[in-house]
């Protein structure tokens, strides 16, 4: 076995039960990760009705366990490491309101699970699925106002609030602020 | 520190210029309240020269004039083949054209959008009639015909690097230049490749895939090419990966030798030929042995910068970056060959010497930046040394021969460590600021990118100063458990850097090796990113990262002229003369790198920790620049 194996497999998470091949993850089928959450905002043919949420994703709000055990898994598994305290680095910054694939807690999972080709690395397999949900849920977190209004000094998102099913209310994009829509 | 420094009126009008309270305009980039930069670290805070300075002579400037030596030095042709100029690494233009009686007529000449806005980080080069510019990721290659005043584009090169190499680079997407010889431009891309390319055509001649993006491994580096030989280094400090050099053939680009910088003596390639000039560097296979066990397969030691070469001795030198984690608690010892320099054989890769700048270092501090070849009087007579603008806070003045430390002066801000014991060569570690778990150690000078980073100094023969473009910035820190995962960050520590003494973030200083004291000081608000040129003409060109471009006098620091350009300034300049027989000067602009990532990343500025404690004490970039990417050329009116 590598060095590297043997250090990966010293992580005391409590993951990847043995060895160093790659174990499905529990849960869906490969190929059921990408239901309800579009990652682009233009629907050919004229806007449908919005996208449901990934109904994976509903035991994940309100849950102030969720995001505590996420904070944690995201310094563990290194997301700190590119992405800090939510402020970016390697990565993009978390706790504003820019999202390249996506801001909801679902389109989040997706990102984390799948990896995107401008460096995210794609995590399935290498972490259960439900803390996958976890750390979603925690970098959810991160840009609501209840957990930016709990940050003190220069280091943010230590104290994180669960995410509000109502806050991911929208059909995974939605149009900015003031748009003026079209006169019906 | 803040006492020595001999600060002219001219330069205080023009140096730093804070934003006025209540002055920033709330930018629609982030809807959020911006806290402040953090307050300066007082002057009582950091130790002065006259404390920790430590030389085995006094001054003796009698005895000779300080040159490059003239093999790795030689007259200047007016191109600009490499991103040190030469082998000596002067980054010095002979050329006299501008001075400081007409440089305020310098005007742009040409301009040309390099299509990428990120941080840009490399020397235009100047072979014959032709310009090459390498770019951020994704590395694109141009090539500009200068016989025509416009400079028309003749060809552009894209490599096409894996895009996901963007999630390995530690601090930005940068790329320090390319290297030209026989007839070849080769450069290297992020995605860890050295490609050759025909510099009259541009098409390939050949590719070698030299690191590994799942392992960590990038390439932000400029080559060096050496007789038949092309040089290459690699990144991914903040990855765990196991540093190295390697040699490439020119003609086709297979591996030479390499060397790595951890690990058993034979891929350390250290054997009958190597003579450390200190006892703490010998011993048989220290790069295993000052480890924990096995830790020296992920302990860094990469090398992203430069390289020197003396064609005398045939020996290269260069240095070794930070050990990995930066927790430090997780790898006791000496951590070799990490945070080092080394002097090798060219031909073979061979050791010859090798000296410790920060044992076991705490801090983050690398040890890859430029070295200076210079001849110059130390103890009543010439001696061959190399200069080194180090990353701990010290010029070191090293005999190139042997490795040992003639002196060692701090310039910028420390007290994270007392000094150099000259006898035994060791950083004498101040207790007091090292670090640990769970603990925030507050106010250690330099901070994490050090009293200077990668950006390049340049010397003058003429004035007998190195121009050093630097930060003057300390930082607080606290070690955090580090896991190791490939292909993720492996550091272990939050930042928070903050202004040094004084509140100013940057500082140009013409430092004088014999005296071994600054001759004249700089102050500026930001921390100077850029490198620096020395030229013929007296005049010392360096751009800030709010996007000025500045001519000041060599003599005595003088602004002669600047210029606001489209984006913030980290490249490096170069001043060439043209077919027509004029002295030109070029630079690009593109901020970014470690300091500039909070624009060219689009960071938070709430996060005092982002891009590993930098975000903090740059709050106020994104008021003062954005993103861009553009080369400049400016020449006087003719």
């Amino acid at each position: 076995m590598s060095s590297r194996c043997r250090i990966e497999l010293a992580l005391a998470l409590g993951l990847l039960a043995a060895g160093c091949h790659r174990k499905p993850p529990p849960g869906p089928p490969a190929g059921a990760a990408v239901t309800g959450a579009p990652v682009s905002g233009l629907i050919p043919g004229g806007a449908g009705p919005p996208a449901g949420i990934d109904p994976r994703a509903l035991p994940y709000y309100d849950n102030a366990d969720a995001v505590v055990q996420g904070m944690r898994m995201y310094k563990q598994m290194n997301c700190a490491g590119c992405h800090f305290n939510g402020g970016g680095g390697i990565g993009p910054a978390l706790m504003d309101d820019v999202w390249i694939y996506g801001g909801r807690l679902d389109q989040i999972y997706n990102t984390i699970y799948q990896g995107r080709p401008n460096g995210m690395p794609a995590w399935r397999g290498r972490i259960p699925d439900q803390q996958i949900w976890q750390i979603a849920a925690y970098v959810r977190s991160m840009s609501l106002p209840a957990t930016l209004a709990a940050n003190t000094g220069d280091t943010p998102s230590q104290h994180p609030a669960p995410v509000p099913r109502e806050a991911d209310m929208h059909g995974g994009w939605q149009l900015p602020p003031g748009t003026i829509g079209p006169a019906n | 520190m803040k006492t020595t420094l001999i600060l002219l009126a001219s330069i205080a009008v023009v140096g730093a210029m804070p934003l006025a309270a209540g002055a920033v305009m709330d930018f629609p980039l982030r809807q959020t309240a911006q806290p402040p930069v953090p307050d300066a670290v007082p002057a009582d805070e950091v130790f002065t020269r006259e404390q920790i300075g430590h030389a085995l002579a006094p001054p003796t400037p009698g005895a000779g004039r300080t040159v490059a030596p003239a093999a790795a030095a030689p007259r200047d042709d007016g191109q600009w083949l490499m991103p040190a100029k030469n082998y000596a690494a002067t980054r010095y233009s002979a050329m006299n054209e501008i001075n400081p009686s007409n440089a305020r007529n310098l005007r742009e000449v040409f301009s040309f959008s390099l299509g990428v806005n990120k941080g840009q980080e490399a020397a235009p080069l100047v072979v014959g009639h032709m310009m090459y510019v390498v770019t951020a990721y994704p590395n694109y290659l141009y090539a500009l015909d200068l016989t025509h005043p416009e400079a028309p584009l003749k060809w552009r090169f894209a490599p096409d690097p894996v895009p996901a190499s963007q999630g390995v680079a530690c601090c930005d997407v940068v790329n320090r230049g390319a290297a030209y010889a026989d007839g070849k431009i080769v450069f290297n891309t992020l995605d860890g490749q050295t490609i050759a390319v025909d510099a009259e055509s541009g098409h390939q001649v050949w590719r070698a895939q030299l690191g590994d993006i799942n392992r960590g491994e990038t390439i932000t580096m400029a080559p060096l090419i050496v007789g038949n030989h092309v040089l290459v280094g690699d990144s991914g400090g903040e990855f765990g990966v196991r540093g190295w050099l390697t040699a490439l053939n020119l003609a086709d680009g297979s591996i030479a030798w390499r060397a790595y910088h951890t690990g058993p003596d034979r891929d350390v390639l250290i054997g009958n030929d190597f003579h450390p000039f200190y006892a703490a560097d010998r011993g048989t296979d220290l790069g295993v042995r000052t480890w924990p066990a096995d830790h020296w397969r992920i302990g860094g030691g990469t090398m992203w910068a430069w390289i020197a070469y003396d064609p005398t001795t045939q020996l290269i030198f260069y240095g070794t970056a930070n050990p990995g984690p930066w927790n430090s608690e997780e790898r006791p010892g000496d951590n070799k060959w990490t945070a080092g320099i080394f002097a090798r054989d060219a031909r073979t890769g061979a050791a010859r010497w090798f000296y410790q700048f920060s044992p076991h270092d705490e801090h983050d501090y690398d040890a890859i930046n430029e070295q200076i070849l210079l001849d110059m009087p130390f103890g009543g007579r010439m001696r061959q040394v190399l200069v080194r603008m180090e990353r701990n806070g010290y010029v070191y003045v090293i005999d190139r021969n042997s490795g040992q430390v003639l002196s060692a002066d701090p310039f910028g801000p420390v007290n994270s460590s007392r000094g150099v014991d000259l006898r035994t060569g060791r950083l004498i570690v101040n207790p007091a600021k090292e670090t640990h778990l769970g603990q925030m150690v507050r106010d250690i000078c330099p901070t994490a990118s050090g009293a200077k980073d990668w950006n390049p100094s340049s010397f003058s023969p003429r004035t007998g100063l190195i121009y050093i473009p630097h930060e003057n910035l300390c930082m607080d820190w606290e070690n955090l458990e580090a896991n190791y995962i490939s292909g993720t960050p492996y550091v272990g520590a939050e930042v928070h850097m903050k202004p040094g003494p004084g509140g100013h973030r940057g500082e140009l200083t013409a430092w004088d090796p014999v005296m071994r004291r600054p001759r004249w000081t700089i102050r500026e608000d930001l921390p100077i990113w850029s490198g620096t040129v020395a030229t013929g003409g007296d005049v010392v060109f360096y751009g800030t990262m709010d996007g000025l471009f500045k001519a000041v006098d060599a003599r005595d620091g003088h602004l002669l002229w600047q210029v606001r350009l489209d984006s913030g300034i980290i490249g490096q300049p170069v001043s060439y003369r043209g077919p027509d027989g004029h002295q030109y000067v070029a630079i690009l602009t593109g901020v970014g790198g470690w300091s500039g990532a909070i624009v060219s990343g689009a960071l938070d500025p709430r996060d005092g920790a982002a891009a590993l404690g930098f975000v903090g004490t740059m709050r106020d970039l994104p008021h003062r620049t954005t993103p861009g990417g553009t080369l400049h050329v400016f020449a006087l009116p003719h």
